[in-house]
């Protein structure tokens, strides 16, 4: 596996959402939800993207698979630019990229049997069928920890955990190579998080998968990505890998977010000094100018507010926008 | 110094048509004045109706079957509706997960603080108007005066979870139970309310119970700490032995299943096998037998009973009977 292979680029990425004017809005409002960002991913590599509720997370996932169309920018999947690919020129990138949902509850099918939830997308490319479409339905529940007796069960029997692991099963139903992970952690306990986390792991090394991992629980996302993205009203404010970017944080809100992390660890938690962020993420409508962060940042200087802080390398493979860090935070 | 609260041997059920479960199954422990105490565990542990038995405000069909609760030397079992009103939003406050739910829409802010104080503490509207603009600006909303008069959906998230907490408190409760009450929130917005709690904690001498499932948070503010599963308290003991000295196989494979956040190498995560058990079909013996790599026997036959390590420090789990063989600490 070459790990300098580039699967995924994306460059100055933009979707914004229009909504009508209503009865209490009179002016048409625009949505920036994601505004202008850049990254790429390495075939076999797990990329964590992180960041609060809002952000826009999501909507760089789903833009990327072609969910929604993007507004600006550029999208290539292994050497093909898929930016303007229709539905039809789309199809055949269906079965190689998959994406697990946050919601195990939501995003099964209550009306089918597990069997056939994760049978559907065989059929649909038609991969399958009969016998051995039953046979690799097995295998399937087998690769996940489930058990073929699950398969004519419907969802509402299983637990959150078990679900997830439907959601996995029909997503390696295609044999895809590139998983959007999106918040596939955040409905289930603690303990059943581990067993979901190493099933991802597993299945990663056995099948040389790629993973865009999306998440707001900042442990796990260092736990199980080689480099990490941490994004802001709609922006990428940094970008490293994992230990640089928990040892070494520049963004002034990438150090607030690991600040803010509760340690399971009495005597490290008496003895952290917090980073309190005031006041609320600002709306997305209405981003502040210059650096969106700004309005919440303690170092934030006059320079902040007249041009926004482009992306910039510092240190090798370590990108932040921020002017204060791009001057190593001297005056 | 004298208990504020003594619960002993609560057993709550719900009767369901599919029989009953037993959500709270013996459960006993005691909080002192001041004191903050976490309780953790998975879903469905029985965490919450623990809290809901206390306030008596169980949903149908649930129903508390055995047990005593002492508020202050007082048994609130059984108490007349008519008192135990006096009581709660008084004596005993409660901060509900969701902050959204919890605040009426269509009365302002200032109103809804307003009323417990002008019902319970006999308040004039101006001196009750007076101390809840107080109370806003302690659980640290800007411009209270002006907040006031403001609706709940004006307010963000975060900042409707301060308002249910200086609701909560404005009547200056002896006890406090918070169930989730960051769990709902952003990073960055829950570090703001541990900061508040932890605040509170050291200003109000207010006791605590705080419910969460997060054993960051509970390490970051609390004193003592309960572990429950499948409706029992299968540990308890202060901070430091559930952190440093867990005894019991299920908190030490709760700590072992969340990654450690300042570990450079990566380690392969290790989970608690299976699922929880189901409520409805208890067994005879410990609750966890299913998922414990050290079950023994016995363990499958009887339930274990307390063993103590230290005055504050016990655990449900026949390891420690003196016969049993020696097991290796695996943490
Ligand atoms: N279909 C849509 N129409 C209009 N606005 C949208 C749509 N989807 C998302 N948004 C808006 O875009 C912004 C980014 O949303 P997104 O769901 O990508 O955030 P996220 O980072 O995934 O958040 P979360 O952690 O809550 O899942 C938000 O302000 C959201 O309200
Ligand atoms: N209305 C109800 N009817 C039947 N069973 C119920 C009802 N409410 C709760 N239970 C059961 O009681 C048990 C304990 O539930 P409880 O809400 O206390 O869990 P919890 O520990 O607070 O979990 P969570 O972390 O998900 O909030 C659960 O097994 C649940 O199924
Ligand atoms: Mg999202
Ligand atoms: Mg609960």
């Amino acid at each position: 596996m070459n790990r300098e292979e580039i699967l995924v680029e994306v460059s100055h990425l933009k979707k914004y959402f229009a909504s009508r004017p209503g009865f209490f809005r009179k002016r048409q409002t625009v949505v920036k939800a994601v505004d202008d960002v850049s990254f790429q991913i390495h075939r076999g590599e797990t990329l964590g993207l992180v960041g609060e509720s809002g952000c826009g997370k999501t909507t760089v996932g789903r833009t990327i698979i072609r969910l929604y169309p993007a507004t600006a920018g550029k999208i290539v999947y292994a050497g093909l630019d898929i930016t303007n690919f229709t539905e039809k020129q789309m199809f055949p990138l269906r079965k190689k990229i998959q994406m697990i949902f946050q919601d195990p509850y939501a995003s099964l099918n209550a009306r089918m049997t597990v069997g056939d939830i994760i049978g559907e997308p065989l059929d649909i490319h038609g991969i399958a069928a009969g016998r051995q479409r039953k046979e690799m339905i097995m295998e399937l529940l087998n690769k996940v920890g489930l058990s073929p007796e699950h398969a004519s069960r419907y969802p509402h029997e299983f637990s959150g955990g078990q679900r997830q692991r439907i959601g996995i099963a029909r997503a390696m139903a295609v044999e895809p190579e590139f998983i959007i992970c999106d918040e596939p952690l955040s409905a289930l306990d603690v303990s059943i998080q581990a067993q979901v986390v190493n099933l991802l792991e597993d299945l990663q090394s056995k099948l040389g998968l790629t993973y865009l991992f999306i998440a707001h629980d900042l442990s796990m996302v260092k736990h199980i990505s080689n480099r990490i993205g941490v994004m802001y009203l709609g922006k990428l404010v940094e970008l490293a890998s994992s230990n640089d970017l928990y040892q070494n944080p520049l963004h002034p809100y990438t150090r607030a977010l690991l600040s803010a992390i509760p340690v399971p660890d009495p005597d490290t938690a008496d003895q952290k000094q917090r980073i309190i962020l005031e006041g609320d993420v600002p709306s997305p409508i209405n981003p502040p100018e210059g650096c969106r962060f700004r309005t919440r940042c303690r170092h934030a200087r006059t320079g902040c507010g007249e041009s926004t802080p482009e992306m910039k390398e510092v240190e090798p493979g370590h990108f932040v926008a921020c002017y204060l860090a791009h001057d190593g935070y001297s005056g | 110094m004298k208990n504020i609260l003594e619960v002993k041997d609560l057993h709550t059920s719900f009767f369901t048509h599919l029989g009953e479960v037993k959500a709270v199954n013996g459960v006993s422990f005691a909080v002192g004045p001041g004191e903050v105490i976490g309780i953790v565990g998975e879903s469905g542990s029985g965490k919450s109706v623990t809290s809901l038995s206390i306030i008596n405000l169980l949903p149908f069909p649930g129903k508390i079957v055995g047990g005593s609760i002492l508020f202050a030397g007082k048994e609130l079992i059984n108490l007349p509706e008519k008192e135990m009103q006096k009581i709660r939003g008084n004596e005993i406050s409660i901060i509900f997960q969701d902050p959204m739910t919890s605040l009426n829409p269509v009365f302002t802010v200032g109103n809804q603080i307003m009323e417990p104080l002008v019902r319970h503490r006999g308040l004039s509207r101006d001196e009750a108007r007076q101390k809840a603009i107080e109370m806003l600006a302690m659980v640290g909303i800007p411009s209270p005066e002006k907040r006031i008069n403001q609706y709940p959906h004006e307010f963000s998230g975060g900042m409707r979870q301060r308002v249910m907490i200086a609701m909560a408190l404005c009547c200056r409760p002896k006890l406090l139970i918070a169930d989730e009450p960051t769990t709902a929130l952003d990073v960055t917005i829950q570090a703001q309310i541990i900061e508040l709690m932890k605040d509170l904690r050291d200003k109000t001498g207010t006791s605590i119970i705080l419910i969460t499932h997060d054993l960051g948070v509970v390490a970051e503010v609390c004193s003592r700490v309960i572990v429950m599963y499948a409706g029992s308290i299968i540990e308890q003991g202060n901070r430091r032995d559930i952190f440093y000295r867990p005894r019991h196989p299920y908190t030490r494979g709760l700590l072992r299943s969340v990654p450690g956040i300042r570990a450079k190498q990566k380690e392969r995560l290790k989970p608690i096998d299976g699922q929880p058990p189901d409520l409805l079909n208890t067994a005879a013996g410990c609750p966890f037998y299913p998922r414990c790599e050290h079950a023994m026997l016995i363990c499958a036959e009887e339930r274990p009973s307390y063993t103590e390590f230290s005055s504050a420090h016990k655990a449900a789990c026949w390891l420690y009977h003196p016969l049993a063989p020696r097991v290796e600490r695996s943490i």
